[in-house]
């Protein structure tokens, strides 16, 4: 694992989302009302809709394409949807953000 | 002389007793109630849901603290009686507190039955019966890991359902070959058991625990063909015992349960037993609706009226998962004398089974759709004589004697005392009756008077339709539906809170309204925003975040998560210049579709998100500025040529299309606004369909609205008939400003004009003067607001962070 510096908390909205892009794909960094970070897939499990676009609300994201309702802390569908995104770790150092990513991902070239 | 009234237990039963008691004799007696939970009494059918998340502690609530205030009741949380001393008639609490008693009544319920086997009492093994255990599986949920559930019955596949909902990985030992065995019929258990694995969670069946494994915790379970499950957490839920040992040591006759004769009364007269801890019939019972026949019966002799008795009957089961459709009913066991009718539909995953005896129905297993159990269940209670009906009896009550498939038919047609609550025993007639009878009017009401949908709540639906059936037209369900989860309150209600209350802000509504979430959803904020923008143009600063995606970043969203952008052509007229830039656009953006549409606007499609802010830059050179096509807000005026051109042509409906689209821009709406002017009532620009339509004729201007084409289709409704093109400006900006000021967010013109009544609207803006005036005025001063190019803005640099990635990273050094 390998953590990145992605930039600054204030960067993103308050209830909102940024996006990282990466060889892998993109990641969605959130920032809810209540000032936590959290970094998950940018791709709905249901048909791919770009989760960083969605409202932001407590911990969750509302997928902008169908609605589906994700946990921003676990990547799981809420309600009774089922599915999940993968969560990726985020260092937050008094405001500056750091995500991890497998090493392997810095291999390919 | 009041006496004095001791219960030990606080379950549902006692709770319910204790309601009916209040009713028939409320100052008879001086109620004691020892709870060996420290709370008061909640709905324990509704724990599945709070462990999956769907409901809170607090919403399961029957009977808070203010309840036994108000009626005088002594509650002693956290109390669990050690002994009853029956010949000073005294109950000991393990605090020390010692009551004495006139009559005592038992309902001690159930203990789970925990399984006898090595590791049984290692930390991570536990069961499911109270709230301690709920909040003891969300806890251990947190860690996401391996949990394993013993026992495939109804409480057992709840709790795995809600532990997998909650994130861990749930595997679930059934020791009999096929789940809910005792409810389900194996090709119905087969079903479940392949809607829950495909819900990722393992089914073991036939599966023998041998020992529960681990070193100072729980890690495993072993089975006794060696398997051996990794787990962190296990749950024992293969079954309850009647919790009766009390009883026993205070020498009360004590079989499986506490044996009570038909009255509930124990082998003592002065005590009384009910609940899952009662034995009655050589019966005991752990579903909720014979529970509460015995609260019913045990109130009864309570308040003196000695000719109640408990009577057994079947009651249907049903599992509470969200999305899994399951209903099961009497005896389904294959038999000599005994005939079935089986229907299946593998696409849809269906099964319906129905047994048979002499004619009559027996036992029902209904899987994937279950609309039909109540009348199935009517059927059997009534012992009706079924063979008139065989050849179409499987498809339900809709299919019978030619009734018409109207899903009110049905509920219509049931007899007055067929079953809708199962969990409270309330049947139709009695719901009919108290609805017309006390006037009541929302299903709140029906709720608290006749206790149907009070408990599981999955007999909601029927008693809508009974309500609707009942009240006709001026019961409508959308009438009291909340926002969203987030309030209780309906939009009308908040719009005028928000008016009253002078709420400014979203916080301040969800404060002051009492919001139940911390920020809302994604339902109620949009909402909320528009509200405020409509209330306050000019105070109210916009919040972006509560705004859907196309609204924040002005295009379209499309499934691959590119945008498409439609500039605004007036009236759908354009030139050589514009056509020239737009092509320009496309080629130096590589657009790959343009596309005209059907509001006589070009949309280019494909433009990914970090282009938008350029492409609105050359677009913005050529004096092109958005077209809203995203917006819940005025879209396009769709015009024809009229009179300059058209030979049938009666006014200039093109000019006038235009002059209404540069007025109206940017205005913010309920739902989207579409509008259409045609020069003659040939109609070429399709006015008739639209949200607000005009249609020329010699004598004037016909004003339409509350048109639609879209998931319905519906004609225009006519306003009335204005001379000049001022008059007709006027009337449509005023009657926009009042949809804009009464409807509910998302509710187009037409839903609601429906709601409101097309006289009312008619006599608003046609007929009174001083009320047209001030919406027309109150439009155009929110227009001041409103009008704001927001591609300008944003080519400007506002929201740059929208449009740009927070950081590129993992790329070799090279690529940047």
């Amino acid at each position: 694992m390998t953590w990145f510096a992605i930039g600054n908390i204030a960067d993103i909205p308050l209830r909102g989302a940024r996006c990282v892009k990466t060889p892998q794909g993109k990641i969605a960094v959130f920032r809810t009302a209540e000032n936590e970070a959290f970094a998950i897939e940018d791709h709905c499990p249901h048909k791919g809709g770009p989760l960083s676009q969605g409202i932001v609300h407590a911990k969750a994201v509302t997928c902008p394409l169908h609605n589906w309702v994700i946990s921003l802390e676990t990547g799981r569908a809420l309600g009774a949807d089922e599915g999940a995104v993968k969560t990726i770790a985020l260092r937050n150092d008094d405001g500056a953000l750091f995500i991890a990513l497998e090493s392997l991902m810095m291999a390919a070239e | 002389m009041t006496e004095k009234l001791v219960i030990i237990g606080n379950g549902m039963a006692p709770g319910r007793m204790l309601e009916h008691l209040i009713e028939k004799a409320p100052d008879r007696y001086e109620v004691t109630i020892f709870n060996a939970e420290p709370r008061v009494n909640y709905d324990r059918i509704m724990l599945s849901p709070v462990l999956s998340g769907e409901k809170e502690y607090e919403e399961i609530i029957i009977h808070g603290d203010g309840w036994y205030i108000k009626h005088g009741i002594t509650l002693y949380k956290g109390h669990r009686i050690v002994a009853i001393d029956r010949d000073a008639r005294t109950v000991t609490s393990d605090h020390g507190v010692t009551e004495t008693y006139d009559k005592l009544v038992i309902a001690t319920g159930s203990v789970p039955f925990i399984l006898p086997v090595p590791g049984k009492d290692l930390p991570g093994v536990i069961t499911y019966r109270d709230l301690d255990d709920v909040q003891a599986m969300l806890l251990a949920a947190q860690s996401r890991e391996k949990a394993v559930v013993i026992g495939g019955g109804l409480l057992g596949l709840e709790a795995a359902a809600g532990l997998a909902g909650r994130g861990m990985d749930v595997t679930v030992l059934h020791v009999m070959p096929t789940l809910m065995d005792r409810q389900l019929d194996p090709a119905a258990g087969y079903l479940l058991e392949k809607e829950l694995e495909g819900r990722g969670i393992k089914i073991i069946c036939k599966a023998n625990t041998k020992a529960i494994v681990g070193n100072g915790k729980v890690e495993g379970i072993e089975l006794d063909d060696g398997r051996i499950i990794p787990a962190t957490l296990v749950v024992m839920a293969v079954g309850i015992r009647p919790s009766v040992g009390l009883a026993k040591e205070a020498g009360l006759a004590v079989n499986r349960g506490i044996v009570v004769d038909q009255g509930m009364q124990t082998s003592d007269g002065h005590i009384w037993a009910l609940g899952e801890c009662a034995e009655v019939g050589g019966m005991v019972y752990g579903l909720v609706a014979p529970l509460y026949e015995m609260a019913r019966v045990a109130a009864s002799h309570l308040a003196g009226e000695r000719s109640a008795a408990f009577v057994h009957s079947d009651t249907p089961t049903k599992l509470k998962v969200t999305g899994i459709e399951l209903f099961s009913l009497g005896d389904f066991a294959d038999g000599d004398d005994r005939e079935e009718i089986v229907l299946r539909d593998a696409a849809a995953g269906v099964y319906k089974r129905v047994v048979l005896k002499g004619n009559r129905i027996i036992g029902t297993v209904l899987y994937g759709e279950t609309a039909d159990g109540a009348w199935f269940n009517d059927l059997k209670k009534k012992e009706t004589d079924v063979s008139e009906m065989r050849q179409t009896l499987i498809f339900g009550q809709a299919f019978q004697g030619g009734a018409p498939l109207d899903p009110m038919a049905a509920v219509a047609a049931l007899p007055d005392d067929a079953e809708i609550c199962g969990c409270n025993g309330v049947c139709k007639g009695k719901i009919v009756s108290t609805i017309a009878g006390k006037g009541l009017t929302s299903l709140d009401d029906v709720r608290a008077h006749t206790k149907a949908s009070a408990s599981c709540g999955s007999c909601t639906g029927l008693v809508e339709q009974l309500m609707t059936l009942t009240l006709g037209e001026s019961y409508s369900p959308a009438a009291v539906q909340p926002m969203c989860g987030c309030t209780d309150l309906g939009h009308d209600e908040v719009r005028r809170l928000i008016k009253a209350k002078g709420l400014k802000t979203i916080p301040a509504v969800m404060q002051e309204l009492e919001w139940k979430t911390s920020c809302g959803c994604a339902k109620c904020r949009p909402a909320l925003n528009y509200y405020l923008v409509c209330d306050f143009p000019d105070e109210y600063a916009d919040d972006y975040q509560s705004r859907f995606i196309n609204e924040r970043v002005h295009a379209n969203i499309q499934k691959d998560g590119t945008y498409s952008v439609v500039p605004r052509m007036w009236g759908g007229v354009t030139n050589s210049g514009e056509l020239r830039a737009i092509a320009d656009v496309v080629d130096k953006f590589e657009i790959p579709l343009v596309k005209v549409t059907g509001g006589q606007r070009i949309d280019l499609l494909g433009i990914e998100k970090e282009d938008l802010p350029a492409v609105w830059a050359d677009l913005g050179k050529a004096g092109f500025i958005s077209g809203q096509a995203y917006a819940k807000g005025l879209r396009t005026v769709k015009t024809c040529v009229g009179s300059d051109w058209c030979r049938f042509g009666t006014q200039d409906s093109t000019g006038l299309g235009i002059r209404i689209e540069k007025f109206m821009w940017g205005s913010w709406t309920p739902a989207k606004l579409k509008m259409a002017v045609s020069g003659c009532p040939r109609n070429c620009a399709e006015a008739t369909c639209k949200d607000i339509g005009v249609i020329c004729v010699d004598s004037g201007f016909e004003i339409h609205f509350a048109g639609a084409a879209g998931l319905d289709i519906k004609g225009t409704e006519v306003l009335g008939l204005v001379r000049t093109e001022d008059e007709a400006l006027e009337h449509i900006v005023a009657l926009t400003q009042m949809y804009r000021e009464q409807a509910r967010y998302l509710e187009r013109i037409y839903k609601w004009a429906k709601r409101i009544g097309l006289d009312e609207i008619r006599r608003q803006i046609m007929d009174d003067t001083d009320k047209r005036k001030a919406f027309f005025d109150r439009f155009v001063f929110s227009q001041k607001f409103a009008q704001v190019d927001p591609w300008s803005e944003r080519v400007s640099g506002k929201d740059k962070h929208e449009f740009r990635p927070m950081a590129t990273i993992g790329y070799p050094q090279a690529a940047e």
